[in-house]
């Protein structure tokens, strides 16, 4: 009997602290938002909101995955070196692109509105970034990654229904195909976007 | 000359007759194959044959935009934000003319009766569309729709990738299919430019179609701008984003339809 106790003991203990570290995606979207939103209300110069957008992009974001994706097939032929190296890259364009993007939002109110569980791995949370007399409210569905309930990221935001990160890796394939496949064309032109 | 006329006229009738039964005969066989129109539509398998013509045709269109629609669209920016709304509704208002009888080719009688009930509303009590009475009244999500969405439920391919000068991108279905608006497929044509009344003038037409793409640049300015200074390859782009809302538009569904391929993703997460 004694026994028994102990065993559900340790059951609930192990369980409830799991459950404690596990973020849910809709909490960890909203999250994100206010921490961007706070940065982009603050009374600071373009650089110094991208220094910071930049540090939250790096927390929240899968960067490295949503970079293989976007190379598409390609990848499998990239020997260690080419790979670390287009890792560099796409990090680097990714963090000025997704932060020059951001800051010019100026104190932006994003609302989560709800959220669809795909799979173990992966949630769609919808939400709505209201609208202002310059432009119309915009409906923003976030790919949250969750295999890692402790450390859920970013893989993709899709914007009234048209995924930046397909888009993305539409754009990378145009490179591509207009170089013979040349990994290094890419990796001059995301070197050019940098650089500029 | 009468003669002519007649001919012309028996000539479209007989097109609108031959496209509308082809329409609902192939709608009868392929309407059951949802997964097949997303496959047929998905963006990767869109070829772009002409991509030279295409660029060229692209950056065309990037400098008239620069020279007129940009500034006209920043200029109308600044109206009052009732003023845009009420131009955007009545915009929107016109294009029922031509999304009732797609609805009627895709089937779709209920949005029809809808989309019918929607347009007499805002027409009358709307003040000529300029308010959007029938949201109040319980008919809202308005979808528009157009020959090449009916041709793509019957089950016909986009064909190739083309970027038309001043319209911008399409594919060879939504270009020919944009040819029966002319050939007494759109009321609204066929009212002003046709002159099927003398309440209407050419110009109008035109008009409404220029405002439309000034509302859309206006409505998308600060997004156009964004993607234009951070893109790569800007063409491939907006390619990109129009081929997944087509894809989209003729689904009717704002649902993430096989937004990513999980299986690539695994094998990058592993």
């Amino acid at each position: 009997m004694n026994k028994k106790k102990i065993i559900w003991v340790i059951f609930l203990y192990f369980f409830t602290l799991s459950s404690s570290f596990s973020i849910e995606a809709d909490v960890f979207v909203q999250s994100t938002v206010n921490r961007a939103s706070k940065i982009l209300s603050e009374n600071l110069s373009k650089d110094e909101k991208i220094e910071k957008l930049k540090i939250i992009a790096e927390e929240t974001v899968d960067i490295k995955g949503i970079g293989f994706y976007t190379l598409g097939s390609i990848r499998k032929n990239l020997d260690g070196d080419q790979k670390k190296k287009y890792s560099r890259l796409f990090r680097e364009y990714f963090l000025k692109s997704f932060s020059s993007r951001l800051s010019e939002y100026t104190n932006p109110e994003i609302d989560v509105l709800s959220k669809e569980v795909l799979s173990e791995n992966y949630t769609i949370v919808n939400s709505l970034l209201k609208g202002t007399s310059e432009r119309p409210e915009v409906k923003i569905d976030w790919r949250v990654y969750t295999k890692n309930t402790e450390n859920p990221l970013i893989r993709d935001l899709i914007i009234e229904g048209l995924s930046l990160a397909r888009t993305q890796k539409e754009e990378f394939a145009s490179i591509l195909n207009s170089n013979d496949n040349d990994i290094n064309a890419l990796f001059n032109t995301l070197e050019e976007f940098s650089k500029n | 000359m009468i003669q002519y006329n007649i001919k012309v006229s028996m000539m479209k009738k007989f097109l609108i007759i031959v496209f509308t039964t082809l329409a609902l005969t192939l709608n009868v066989n392929a309407g059951s194959d949802g997964d097949l129109i997303l496959k047929k539509n998905e963006p990767s398998e869109v070829n772009d044959c002409f991509e030279k013509i295409n660029r060229a045709t692209f950056a065309f269109n990037q400098a008239l935009d620069g020279m007129i629609f940009k500034p006209v669209a920043s200029l109308y920016r600044k109206l009052p934000s009732p003023a845009k709304t009420g131009v955007s509704n009545s915009l929107e208002n016109v294009s029922h003319l031509l999304t009732i009888p797609n609805n009627v080719l895709q089937g779709d009688f209920k949005q029809a009766g809808i989309n019918t009930g929607r347009f007499i509303i805002n027409t009358t009590l709307g003040i000529l569309g300029i308010f959007d009475v029938a949201q109040y009244l319980g008919l809202t999500n308005y979808e528009k729709e157009d020959y090449g969405q009916s041709l793509a439920k019957a089950g016909v391919g986009p064909g190739c990738y083309i970027v038309l000068p001043v319209l911008g991108p399409s594919t060879v279905r939504d270009t020919i299919a944009s040819a029966f608006n002319y050939l007494g497929g759109d009321p609204w044509y066929n009212v002003t430019v046709n002159k099927d009344t003398q309440y209407f003038e050419n110009s109008d037409y035109y008009f409404s179609k220029g405002a439309s793409g000034v509302d859309f640049r206006a409505k998308n300015y600060d997004s156009i701008e964004n993607l234009e200074n951070n893109s790569l390859d800007f063409y491939a782009s907006v390619k990109s984003l129009y081929l997944q809302d087509r894809q989209q538009k003729i689904l009717n569904s704002r649902k993430i339809v096989n937004t990513q391929d999980d299986s690539d993703w695994e094998e990058i997460s592993q």
